[in-house]
């Protein structure tokens, strides 16, 4: 069952961009991409914890801002050579609002 | 080179277990490994082992495995496409930007074919940069095209805090100054309070939702952004020169302010730092620096093209100025000369192997009407750059630093 809260207007977040959504088990990085598709995924990157959020973002991947790594924003999973895969949480746009669902973000808490 | 030793047979001669990139722990065997599981050229041992995908100083090296490993089947590549996205080299696409007059990144991606929809990590800060340096006044800048450090006026670290360098002209500073970075530093808790080799005071692990705030502070006490985190002006290092020296023979500290407030908040294609020493002592220490001023009795040795870094180079002499505004000028015509021709990324040392020391002296020495068009364009783009993004960001763009919203006082199931 989902359980969609409204988070923020999508503007508040960059094209090409993200923001973070603080919850106690840390932060959720809200990617924006160039054509306007929203992904949620933990602001954590596998190889050493670099917070996603502050990356770049091109197409639908984001490149970490430590040492480069490029994560599908679509999957979570590291693209190329590199391994590992960051958790991604269901996340929508309606009405130019962004939605996450509240379910899954409880769900991680518990995790 | 003047080696006597073929670097080849030196690299055959190393061990397997000899380490060729530092910056991910790589050794010959790895690479060797790699190239007998298919990746015969430098971009595949980029991609399978790492070699040479940080800070790039070991890709000599890594060719070298190749060429040794491979023998007559590795040819040694000339010229690298910019990135995946696109065929074109940087020159090639550089060349496009000025003589079609592409002014936006979507012209430029249109005209050059590239094969992404929005480049990449590579590409998009170079263009960015190319775009801005050729057209200042018509494209406008790309923060989301920019690195996290250029992007927030600060420098990410490890555990994704940033650090804080407010500028200090020359290296100049006061109790009134240091007395604001002091209560900075308690009222923000930052961990770690560093001088840095540019004569500059440094706050390190401040959380990114603080910097609007901590700049505000700053702001207040007279301070603007030290660009410590930038590919452009980072700083001028001085000594005391005749203000305090025996020594002295010019006001080696005046000069290099002057060539700070000349020079601050303009982008380029590395970081550019810069040092005045008032007599051949060079307490400074200028002769490694991009831009180096050595003053004499009789006026200013201006050189250019040192590195202290990943190369170790001294710089060149460019010209000798009777009059400190000679130097100045000189300074100014040979950032520009820079900023308009280097690839992105490429420090002055390496922009001038590439062109030539008479290629750089001829436009910024020795034509004086090139020189003057270069102080010109110069100035033009600092028109629009040379201004603090400190100032900036605290007073416009401060909620942009929060978090979009806080779930940590839901209410628990």
């Amino acid at each position: 069952m989902t359980d969609w809260i409204d988070i923020a207007d999508l503007n508040d977040v960059p094209k090409r961009g993200a923001r973070v959504v603080k919850t106690r088990e840390g932060c959720v990085a809200i990617f924006r991409t160039g054509a306007d598709q929203v992904f949620a995924l933990d602001n954590t990157c596998p190889h050493k914890q670099g917070p996603l959020a502050e990356g770049i973002v091109h197409g639908a991947s984001v490149t970490c801002p430590l040492h480069n790594w490029v994560i599908s924003l679509e999957t979570g999973l590291v693209q190329g050579e590199d391994e590992g895969q960051v958790a991604t949480y269901p996340a929508r746009v309606e009405g130019g609002r962004i939605l996450l669902d509240a379910t899954f973000l409880r769900a991680r808490a518990v995790a | 080179m003047g080696d006597t030793v073929d670097p080849l047979s030196a690299v055959a001669a190393l061990p397997r277990d000899a380490e060729i990139c530092g910056c991910n722990g790589i050794s010959k065997g790895q690479i060797e490994d790699a190239i007998a599981a298919g990746s015969t050229d430098l971009g595949a041992i980029k991609a399978t082992t790492k070699a040479s995908a940080s800070c790039g100083t070991c890709t000599g090296l890594v060719e070298q495995v190749l060429a040794v490993s491979l023998g007559d089947a590795f040819v040694m590549p000339t010229a690298q496409p910019m990135c995946g996205c696109t065929d074109m080299t940087h020159e090639d696409v550089r060349r496009m930007i000025k003589s079609q007059r592409l002014t936006s990144m979507a012209e430029v991606m249109q005209e050059c074919g590239w094969k992404t929809p929005c480049g990449c990590h590579v590409c998009r800060p170079a263009l960015n940069f190319y775009l801005l340096a050729d057209w200042p006044l018509e494209y406008r800048d790309d923060p989301q095209s920019r690195f996290i450090n250029e992007r927030k006026h600060a420098n990410i670290q490890k555990d994704g805090t940033f650090s804080v360098v407010p500028r200090m002209w020359g290296g100049i500073t006061n109790a009134n100054e240091l007395r604001a970075i002091a209560d900075a530093a308690d009222k923000y808790n930052v961990p770690t309070v560093k001088v840095t080799g540019g004569q500059r005071i440094d706050l390190l692990g401040v959380k990114g939702e603080d910097l609007p705030a901590i700049w505000a502070d700053l702001n207040a006490a007279g301070m603007v952004s030290g660009h410590a985190y930038s590919k452009g002006l980072r700083t001028v290092k001085t000594c005391v020169g005749t203000d305090h020296c025996r020594f002295g023979t010019q006001d080696s500290t005046g000069l290099g302010i002057k060539l700070e407030k000349a020079l601050w908040g303009s982008w380029t294609p590395h970081k550019v730092k810069l040092a005045v020493s008032g007599c051949p002592r060079n307490c400074a220490e200028a002769t490694c620096k991009d831009v180096g001023v050595i003053c004499v009795d009789s006026g200013y040795e201006v050189s250019v093209g040192g590195a202290a870094g990943m190369d170790l180079k001294e710089t060149e002499a460019l010209a000798k100025a009777a009059t400190e505004q000679e130097a100045i000028d000189l300074t100014i015509a040979f950032v520009q000369l820079y900023r308009e021709h280097a690839k992105y990324l490429d420090r002055p040392y390496k922009f001038i192997a590439k062109f030539g020391l008479d290629w750089v002296k001829e436009r910024v020495v020795d034509d004086l009407d090139e020189r003057v068009a270069l102080i010109e364009r110069f100035e033009l783009s600092q028109s629009i750059y040379r201004k603090d993004p400190w100032a900036e960001h605290a007073a416009e763009k401060a909620e942009s630093y929060q978090p979009l919203a806080n779930l940590t006082l839901e209410a628990a199931e």
